[in-house]
């Protein structure tokens, strides 16, 4: 290897520098690319009952986790697979959900779930996926503001320490 | 008296790593042998402190001694004894203890290895080291506070959550995860080290890669024993869903795996120095913002992460982490000037540099799609999540490119390759590439992109393959040795470099894995009654009952389903629903039907025992086992490369400062 210094070596370098400006700008263009591109097309939005009727027309197409509660009575649930629909709601506004697939263990009226899905013409939230929340402290109606990521991260049973923690350092109290 | 026992054991731990982290970087300042002495002695103290807090915590978990306030938290009678164990790292504040417990023995572990060699370097590396101790140690005296005194305790606790005792791989995940992310502390601190010594040099390089890959083969196994187990427990049928808690594991592995390779061209072609230490660094510094977000429960809400003092603390110190990375990298990076040029025309040289590239930008994807929706709540108080298509979009292309660096790279020579040299290294491999292809087209592959990584899969297999058997070749033409013989020797002498085409097998293995996995499976949703039979693919299967068991600390509701496979009877599985005492929502446990070729996949979503009908989601997933033996592979390659280096590397430590011209040339 030529060491530093000879002529060709600073010629070398000076390609080098070339190189690595292309190479950054190769970066950056698929940064930009990936920002602009990838990301405003694929967002799943957190929403409840409330949030997608002001959506209003946003709502159709795009990608929605419905939260809320199943409301009282309204399961449907015909033979075979496909045909489950309930509503879903927040106490203020109310959704009606078509499900297709296997509905969970312990789904029924009053759980908390999580449809993932969107929302068609016709007015009903077509869900691909329908997960019952694992938090055994949800209720919806007497809880207005229903944080529906907590809800929607609480379906998987994954969420730690901090709530729960909480829960258990209040619990003499309650 | 217990809870007493456990927090001045921490106050030690605190006490010790505080000590040792200023006197680390005064002896860096201002070199003495005496200084050195005392900055080992406080490390291996701080380790010592680690592990009697832990040992502590363990006796107050294994006796029930719910006036320790973590035991309360997670503690119960009724759990089995491994239970009560491995309780250790099942909630926040254990972890935390438990990573103060992995963290001293690294520290005493990297100490104890280099305490008579690089001391310019060595005192500010404990230095660092220990500063990010007493971090751990003061959040554990502190915010976290695991060894709180609970006043009345009570008769029994909880128990751990409930996904914890489901499977044994969430018990042996954590521990992996661990040894992986507190591992990056000590290439951190050698890298911190290089920078403030102003200096990076031939001799240093190597422990530094050492202990870079040893928390890279944990960070490895443990990325895919998180996905292995989503894919026995959770029941979706997937292994990985680009969930920030998976996502954050990822981050640090990729700039991991990158500084790997830069460290490469550092130690033959002594250039990207400064550009390693950077890799490295940002590899601890991801460890933190993963450790961040996985644990203060800001994906919950932006703003709930302030519930408990520990969410902020860890971002306080990742800005402070930050600043001082920054820093030093913005005031000593000229000093780690290369020693000559980068090559860039067609070489292997410039392999390792789109390779980095790739690795930055797969990094800054999955950065920007975990933490894009973070900064949108916090901003506009909107709540969102980037989905699967984003990540899926951009990190196949990403992965495809990857897997034909991979093969490409080697089979380049190193420095500039003139045409026919070119054309030496990059045809034949060809024919390997053709023929995965062509039996891929054969089995029914017809997505593109996994076609493209059948081709490059194959073709890359035929350059790892001749560059492992290359040595024994050599040695059998040149010293007309046995084959035997010849493999035993090359495995001898050359162990890293065997090492690292076995992690590339490995890899490329795992790529197509994942390629074929996710584009070529079948799956379907089906509500069954007793005795009813429905079909999948070449499957029959038949729901013949459904049953209850009662253990103590659970009730499991089971299905009894026989297969068939075009006719033939292949036994029954029982996919299970497991119903624990602390959890109101039951855990499945998917029942697969593993083979090399593909995976039969049974999860239920509901059973009622009485009426007898089940919901089941039935999936066919091909070649997901080679997912998990490809981690193996990984992982063996990186020990074959681990183990001898270090040994060798004493020897030629040895040999180069008695004799620093003659130091040889590593291959």
């Amino acid at each position: 290897m030529s060491s530093a210094g000879t002529p060709s070596s600073t010629v070398k370098s000076r390609k080098t520098k070339w190189f690595a400006f292309g190479a950054l700008g190769v970066a950056a263009a698929a940064f930009l690319f990936i920002t602009f591109g990838g990301i405003g097309e694929n967002l799943v939005y957190y929403w409840g009952p409330k949030e997608l009727r002001a959506a209003g027309r946003k709502a159709i197409g795009a990608t929605i986790r419905l939260g809320g509660q199943v409301a009282p009575g309204s399961v449907k649930l015909g033979d075979g697979v496909s045909n489950l629909e309930f509503d879903v709601t927040d106490g203020t506004a109310t959704v009606h959900v078509v499900s297709r697939g296997v509905p969970p263990q312990l789904f029924r009226d009053r759980i908390g779930v999580v449809v993932e899905g969107t929302m068609t013409d016709r007015g009903s939230f077509e869900s691909s996926r329908l997960m019952v929340s694992h938090d055994n402290k949800y209720r919806a109606p007497e809880d207005r503001n229903v944080d529906i990521k907590t809800l929607m991260r609480s379906t998987r049973g994954l969420e730690d320490a901090p709530a729960k923690a909480d829960a258990v350092a209040r619990s003499p109290s309650q | 008296m217990v809870p007493l026992a456990g927090r001045v054991l921490v106050l030690l731990a605190l006490l010790a790593a505080s000590a040792g982290a200023v006197l680390g970087f005064a002896t860096g300042r201002r070199p003495s042998s005496a200084g050195w002495a005392w900055t080992r002695r406080f490390a291996y103290a701080f380790a010592a402190f680690m592990v009697l807090a832990n040992l502590v915590m363990e006796y107050a978990l294994l006796t029930h001694d719910f006036s320790v306030s973590y035991v309360a938290h997670v503690g119960s009678r009724s759990v089995p004894t491994w239970v009560s164990i491995v309780s250790l790292w099942s909630s926040l504040e254990g972890s935390i203890l438990f990573w103060g417990l992995v963290m001293g023995a690294y520290v005493a572990v990297a100490t104890f290895r280099n305490r008579e060699k690089h001391p310019e370097y060595m005192p500010y590396a404990a230095g660092v080291w220990l500063a990010c101790g007493a971090f751990f140690s003061f959040l554990l005296a502190g915010p976290a506070q695991p060894f709180a005194t609970v006043p009345n305790p009570a008769v029994d606790g909880p128990g751990p959550n409930a996904l914890l005792q489901n499977h044994y791989l969430m018990v042996i995940h954590p521990p992996f995860l661990y040894l992986g992310y507190v591992g990056m502390t000590i290439p951190f601190g050698l890298a911190c080290a290089a920078l403030l010594v102003g200096r990076l040099g031939h001799d240093f390089i190597r422990p530094l890669r050492n202990f870079l890959l040893l928390p890279w083969i944990f960070l490895t196994v443990a990325i895919v024993l998180g996905g292995w187990w989503a894919y026995e427990v959770l029941g979706w049928g997937g292994y990985w869903a680009w969930d920030p808690v998976e996502n954050a594991s990822f981050l640090p592995w990729l700039t991991a795996t990158a500084a790997l390779h830069s460290a490469l061209l550092v130690e033959r072609k002594g250039v990207l120095k400064a550009w390693t230490v950077t890799l490295v660094i940002a590899s601890y510094l991801l460890t933190i913002l993963g450790t961040f977000m996985t644990r203060s429960g800001v994906f919950n809400s932006v703003h709930s992460f302030t519930q408990s003092a520990i969410g902020p603390t860890l971002l306080a110190f990742l800005g402070a982490a930050l600043l001082f990375s920054i820093a030093a990298l913005a005031l000593r990076v000229d000093t780690l000037a290369p020693e000559g040029p980068l090559e860039t025309g067609p070489s292997r040289d410039a392999a390792f540099l789109v390779q980095n590239l790739l690795f930055v930008l797969f990094t800054f994807t999955v950065l920007l799609g975990t933490v894009f929706p973070l900064v949108v709540e916090a901003v506009r108080g909107v709540q969102m999540s980037v989905g699967r298509p984003y990540f899926d979009k951009l990190s196949v292309p990403i992965g495809v490119a990857l897997l034909f660096v991979m093969g490409v790279g080697p089979a380049l020579p190193w420095g500039r390759a003139t045409p026919q040299q070119l054309r030496k290294a990059l045809l034949p491999p060809l024919i390997g590439g053709s023929v995965v292809l062509v039996l891929g087209l054969l089995l029914g592959a017809r997505n593109p992109w996994t076609l493209l990584a059948l081709l490059f899969g194959g073709f890359t297999a035929q350059v790892t393959l001749s560059e492992i058997a290359l040595p024994v070749r050599q040695r059998m033409r040149a010293h007309g040795e046995g084959l035997v013989e010849a493999i035993a020797f090359s495995q001898r002498r050359g162990r890293r470099r065997l090492g690292a085409y076995v992690v590339h097998a490995g890899a490329l293995l795992a790529i197509v894995a994942v390629a074929v996995s996710s584009t070529t499976g079948t799956s379907k949703e089906i509500q069954l009654r007793r005795g009813e039979t429905t079909a999948l693919g070449a499957y029959t299967l038949t729901f013949v009952d459904a049953d209850r068991f009662t253990e103590p600390h659970r009730e499991s509701l089971v299905a009894r389903m026989d297969v068939s496979k075009q006719g033939r009877r292949l036994g029954s599985l029982y996919p299970r629903m497991n119903q624990y005492e602390n959890q109101r929502e039951p855990v499945g446990t998917p029942a697969v039907r593993a083979s090399l070729t593909e995976d039969l996949y049974l999860s239920i979503h509901n059973i009622d025992v009485e009426s007898g009908s089940v919901g089941l989601l039935v999936l066919v997933n091909p070649m997901v086992s080679w997912i998990w033996i490809a981690t193996a592979v990984m992982a063996l390659g990186g020990l074959v490369a681990l183990v001898p280096a270090s040994r060798r590397e004493t020897v030629l430590v040895r040999a180069a400062s008695a004799a620093p011209a003659a130091a040889p040339e590593p291959q």
